[in-house]
């Protein structure tokens, strides 16, 4: 059991003893740096790969189709086949565009989605580097994406492009604000703002004492977990890129290996969002039985299931209705949320924490749901039609 | 709220049904397969399906029942079909075409040759999966291409091969009968309709 859940650590160990041979001190914390370096580096863009695949079976299969199935046994070769096709396309930049930024926005948005996954616990001390601040990092870094968005769309000199970054602009900044408040009770119960502490402060009970068992974690998890979406801009989400309203939003003037960047950029912050949601609230590696890094591949993968669940479930919101869910429903209730946290730990016994915290959180999620109610008008009556 | 709730229940029903439930073509129904790998597997073909024509023959191509009576080409809408008549060595008139070709990328797929035709020598086929490498030579059917049995008739269209097979054995009687009671037919009067 030991042996299985620590088998990717003492790899890593295995190597640097057989570096630590003929190197330098020095030099094997360079090599130390660099297979971490790689197995990110390797582990990002395969994941991106089949996160490709598998959303394609699986909203075919919510759509009884099949899904890709002609390159390699059930199409698990696609990828490959796309990426084949994506790299000999022809590269088309725009005559009016800015050319260098055109150029640099895609590279430019891949960066953060990787720096991402160095503070990503995969597992039990598999994490690149724990960092004091890991959460806080996650969050700035991820943030930078926006300005990727909006350099391609703004370079892009095409009117679709500049209105899907705008529509990103004012969506990510939006849901930042109630992200981060959402994510603000797990740091309040662990008292850390690293990954590594976050989850193992949700250790207890045989590995299942997670945050979202808790009243204030449950809604701290759906409320992360929607803007973790926003902030994909996947579906209902995806107003950036809406394929009805502004063709391909702020990618529609990329083309070829830029175009895939940008893809590869969404789905590995699919994925990253969905094992930062599962580190918060969903106990991260934590688990019995099982090794640390398939707990963790579990939940994560769940959440992405989920996420591309939506995508073949739901239609797309209107900008003011996604603008109103962040602003007039999720702020609030994150507010509230961290309050309920506070009282949680500052009350005692288990029937009155309960009581308490769900009392507040399903009174003040009731009444912010009638004060977003939308305005109907009254039916008109017409008295000399007839 | 639990619009959303229920939609995603909906998809999700969807989505275990389609690795568990038999397949159903051509349902509206929820769950379940719905689509066929085409090229490996294929709907049944159904019996009145018609796509392009073929010249049919009973035993060996030579005798084959069209006598070049260019009714099916007069006939064609679209103007699809070119018959040469053949001649013997004297230059008089064969009964049977020299020249039969079919534009595919004309032809209509109306089946209205089968129907003029007087000698149950034309029929429309099951052929769907007809492509060429170009626009013109490769998709102007010719005789040799258009000639087919009358057993792949029966195998395609079972119903309408025993009602013609039965009315061209009528028909064989009365002239047989026709040609009992009057001794001598007339040479070269046409075979009436």
């Amino acid at each position: 059991m030991i042996f299985l859940d620590q088998i990717f650590v003492n790899s890593k160990k295995a190597i640097l003893n057989l570096a630590s041979a003929f190197l330098p001190t020095d030099a094997i914390l360079i090599v130390s740096a660099l297979i971490s370096i790689g197995a990110i580096a390797a582990f990002g863009p395969f994941t991106m790969m089949y996160l490709t695949w598998f959303e394609r079976k699986l909203v075919g299969r919510i759509q009884n189709r099949i899904g890709p199935n002609r390159v390699g046994i059930f199409g698990l070769l696609q990828p490959i086949a796309d990426g084949i096709k994506m790299l000999t396309k022809e590269d088309i930049v725009p005559a009016g565009a800015d050319k260098v930024v055109h150029f640099l926005a895609p590279v430019v948005v891949v960066i953060p989605a990787l720096l991402v996954f160095s503070v990503v616990p995969f597992g039990r001390n598999m994490v690149a580097i724990d960092l004091n601040i890991g959460l806080l990092f996650f969050l700035a870094v991820s943030a930078m994406t926006t300005i990727a968005i909006f350099m391609g769309s703004w370079a892009s000199r095409n009117k679709f492009s500049l209105l899907g970054g705008m529509r990103t602009v004012a969506q990510l900044v939006s849901y930042e604000v109630p992200m981060v408040l959402a994510a603000v009770p797990a740091i309040l119960a662990s008292g850390s703002l690293s990954t590594v502490d976050i989850v193992e402060a949700q250790g207890g009970w045989n590995g299942l004492k997670w945050f979202v068992f808790t009243p204030w974690g449950f809604v701290g998890f759906l409320m992360f977990y929607l803007c973790g979406v926003a902030e994909c801009n996947r579906t209902p989400f995806d107003i950036p890129e809406a394929e009805s309203e502004i063709v391909a939003g702020f990618h529609t003037e990329y083309s070829g290996m830029k175009f895939a960047l940008w893809y590869m950029a969404e789905f590995m912050s699919v994925f990253t969002i969905s094992a930062l949601t599962a580190t918060l609230y969903l106990g991260g590696y934590q688990g019995p039985w099982l090794p640390s890094w398939a707990w963790f591949m579990i939940k994560t993968y769940a959440l992405v299931f989920v996420m591309m669940w939506f995508r073949g479930t739901l239609p797309r919101l209107r900008v003011d209705q996604m603008m109103g869910l962040a602003w007039k429903f999720l702020l609030p209730l994150t507010l509230i949320n961290i309050l309920v946290t506070g009282l949680w730990y500052f009350t005692s016994g288990l029937g009155l924490r309960l009581g308490l915290s769900i009392g507040i959180l399903l009174v003040s999620s009731w009444v912010l749901v009638l004060f977003n109610r939308p305005y109907m008008p009254e039916k008109r009556v017409y008295e000399f039609a007839e | 709220m639990f619009g959303v709730l229920r939609g995603m229940g909906i998809t999700f029903k969807n989505f275990v049904a389609s690795y568990f439930l038999p397949r159903k073509p051509n349902s509206l129904e929820t769950g379940g397969m719905v689509t066929l790998q085409y090229p490996e597997e294929r709907l049944p073909e159904k019996e009145r399906f018609r796509n392009f024509p073929f010249l049919i023959y009973d035993t060996k191509p030579d005798d084959l029942r069209c006598v070049a009576c260019d009714i099916c080409a007069k006939e064609c809408p679209p103007k699809c079909i070119y018959i040469v008549r053949d001649n013997d060595e004297q230059g008089r008139p064969l009964k049977k075409p020299k020249v039969f070709d079919i534009d595919f990328t004309v032809c209509m797929n109306c089946g209205i040759c089968e129907e003029a035709c007087p000698f149950d020598a034309i029929f429309m086929d099951h052929e769907f999966e007809v492509g060429g490498p170009e626009r013109q030579q490769s998709l102007v059917y010719h005789m040799d291409q258009l000639l087919k049995p009358a057993t792949h008739f029966a195998k395609i269209r079972p119903t309408d091969h025993v009602a013609i097979e039965e009315k061209r054995r009528k028909e064989a009687e009365k002239k047989r009968a026709a040609a009992q009671a009057q001794p001598k037919p007339p040479e070269a009067k046409p075979p009436q309709a």
